[in-house]
């Protein structure tokens, strides 16, 4: 099937090429950071992690957010999903894939990461999360690339995939869990140590994946003339709005068991996310206007996707409305949380981080190494659709 | 009826392989350890000053836990020590000095009072807290959230207590950083050979691209030396070291007779480091 992708018009291979810039910058950005080492980056050994990390963390949920619509087809036979459940599908292939190579950019000794095999260790979170991440990705691949094969063959998918469609659902619950289980089990950083960060994750990961895949079904509507269907679209717009709902009802509840408390640990990065930490005498406070952002993004986006007219009447707003929940989510768990939570540090200092260009460059590049290799999945998938039409 | 024969004629044979296999494994790995274990107890002995004989000879290898008492009345009386110290580690374990803080590689420093012991609340300060430092380094953890957190055991708890470090294994992620609830582990953001003032030929320098914090001189007390802060500190005890798990050793002695606190205890990470204030 991989000849689709092969052939199409002057617009997808400019996009490509668009892509395939900013790619090629990373790649030689990469290099240095390999011969140099992780200090070309912003990261010191108070904010040890940094942008590579949140990302990590932020596409997670976009993998996980696919099962909002394999979840709806498989089990409660919703067949309205037909005709996208594989954009979902493909965007946590995409979404894994970034993951990975996020990973493998934030190692220090990327040479070494089969150790994390050669020495399983199962008291490690990030040893499960590997499991869980591999797990789901070859199993998205499977059910996939199986399911494809069969609808273009015009036959029904075999019965054996249907198991692994089944796994692939609480795979997908897991993959998100054990990425906050890689947060809220430590120790002494009181923003993270939260029982409810699993929950959150979940939320709104339940949320930005759909939003996603909503933004590319109406791009995909324009450029590649297919058409997922109102139906499909209204019903993915109602999950997004009910998961965007819970993720802002648990941010609230951590306001309220810190500042209810009065607890200063559970209070200072709170603080010092949304209003600026002063520490002797200076005001620390360069995340402030990102969770602003995400906090009037989120109102903007569940604006335009609740109300009826901008939500029905055209696909422009339809579509401003979910990619505003999605950066808005962005800002929150891809910048937010994992930044956040390394202030103070563990001697009630305030170190802030800065990402560098040379960093900014590589996580730029990886994005945009996942959204090429989406485009040429979904170029399969909707070549695929298009043959069984004609 | 044959076959079953054959079957348990296989499966008894593997066993017995596996438990012949099984013990030989076992017995080298007691002979391999208690010599050197043996060795390390009885020369400790003698560094702390103790008879021998007032411990039992016949101690187990596996029951040691080293810790550490760092009195900071000493180091507020003599604020040179702190400097000492410091430079004793940097030279004894090629910890590099970058001119830039980002870059900053530490085992054991300096810091204020309330950076220690972030818990302990001061409305108004006494002289000598507002006015001196006390020493921060790795609390050997009798429970480390390090160790929990490390993906491929590239650092573990050995069977002295001491949490250390395998250079060689560790991935670079970091995990143990994030882990720590005392910010006392340090990462090789860049090549630290350049950095290393004078390389001392008995500890191995590192790589760019891995973790490192203090060790409590594993490789000196392996061969009966005292750390080297705690020798740095000469005969002012302002640092004592030794067995936690040894009734009779100095620092259980000390931790007798005087009131000593823990850096944030309500974590249950069980630190090995007490400070007399």
């Amino acid at each position: 099937m991989f000849e689709k992708a092969l052939k199409g018009n002057n617009y997808y291979w400019m996009w490509l090429a668009f892509l395939g810039f900013f790619i090629g910058v990373a790649v030689i950005c990469y290099l240095r950071q390999y011969f140099y080492g992780l200090g070309l980056t912003g990261m010191s050994r108070d904010v040890s992690w940094g942008l590579y990390i949140s990302q990590f963390t932020f596409l997670v949920g976009v993998a996980a957010g696919g099962v909002m619509l394999v979840l709806p087809y498989y089990i409660h036979n919703y067949k309205a999903f037909g005709r996208i459940t594989i954009l979902g599908e493909f965007l946590a292939i995409a979404a894994l894939l970034m993951c990975l190579m996020f990973i493998m950019a934030d190692l220090g000794q990327p040479l070494r990461g089969l150790n994390v095999m050669l020495h399983p260790t199962p008291n490690s979170m990030l040893f499960w999360d590997m499991c869980v991440l591999w797990g789901y990705l070859l199993l998205n691949c499977l059910c996939g690339w199986v399911i494809l094969t069969a609808e273009r063959k015009q036959v029904a998918p075999p019965k054996w995939i249907y198991f692994f469609v089944y796994i692939s659902i609480p795979f997908a619950i897991s993959i998100h869990t054990v990425t906050a289980m890689l947060y809220c089990g430590l120790p002494g950083r009181h923003f993270w140590l939260s029982a409810i960060i699993a929950p959150r994750f979940l939320a709104s990961a339940f949320a930005a994946g759909p939003a996603l895949i909503v933004v590319m079904a109406l791009i995909l509507k324009r450029v590649a003339n297919f058409d997922a269907g109102k139906e499909a679209l209204n019903k993915m717009v109602t999950i997004i709005i009910y998961a965007a709902l819970a993720n802002m009802f648990f941010v609230g509840l951590e306001f309220f068991v810190g500042f209810y408390s009065n607890i200063p640990g559970h209070m200072h990065t709170l603080t010092y996310l949304f209003f600026g930490l002063e520490h002797h005498g200076h005001m620390y406070n360069n995340l402030v206007p990102y969770m602003w952002g995400f906090i009037i993004l989120f109102f903007v986006g569940i604006g335009l996707i609740s109300h009826p007219y901008t939500r029905k009447q055209s696909d422009l707003w339809l579509g401003l409305g979910c990619a505003s929940i999605f950066i808005s989510f962005w800002l929150d768990k891809g910048i937010g949380f994992v930044l956040g939570g390394f202030v103070p540090t563990p001697l009630e200092e305030i170190v802030e981080y800065y990402p560098t260009a040379n960093e900014l460059f590589i996580t730029i590049g990886i994005w945009a190494t996942g959204f090429f290799i989406l485009t040429i999945l979904y170029k399969i998938a909707i070549g695929v659709e298009h043959e069984v039409e004609a | 009826m044959d076959k079953k024969r054959r079957d348990f004629l296989k499966v008894a044979g593997i066993s017995t392989l596996a438990g012949l296999g099984g013990t030989a494994v076992v017995d080298r790995l007691v002979s391999g350890s208690s010599p050197a274990a043996a060795n390390a107890s009885g020369a400790a002995q003698e560094a702390h000053g103790v008879e021998p004989k007032a411990h039992a000879p016949a101690t187990a290898p596996t029951g040691k836990r080293y810790g550490m008492i760092v009195d900071t009345r000493k180091f507020q009386h003599d604020p040179s020590l702190g400097e000492k110290v410091e430079q004793a580690c940097i030279t004894a374990h090629n910890v590099p000095q970058f001119p830039e803080k980002k870059d900053d590689i530490k085992w054991i420093w300096m810091t204020d009072y309330e950076n220690c012991f972030t818990e302990k609340s001061l409305l108004y300060k006494d002289e000598a807290t507002e006015d001196h430092q006390v020493p921060v380094l790795c609390n050997h953890c009798d429970n480390p959230p390090c160790v929990r957190a490390c993906p491929t055991k590239a650092t573990f708890k050995n069977k002295d207590g001491l949490v250390i470090m395998d250079f060689h294994r560790c991935i670079g992620c970091r995990f143990c950083m994030a882990a720590c609830p005392y910010g006392m582990r340090s990462f090789n953001w860049r090549n630290p050979r350049p950095f290393i003032k004078e390389i001392n030929k008995h500890f191995p320098t590192r790589m760019r691209g891995v973790v490192e914090k203090c060790n409590f001189c594993a490789e000196r007390i392996g061969v009966g030396e005292m750390p080297a802060c705690v020798e740095a500190c000469g005969n002012t005890k302002a640092m004592v070291f030794g067995d936690l798990n040894d009734p009779h050793s100095e620092i259980r002695k000390l931790l007798k007779e005087n009131y000593t606190i823990q850096r944030k205890p309500s974590l249950g990470t069980h630190p090995s480091v007490f400070y007399i204030v």
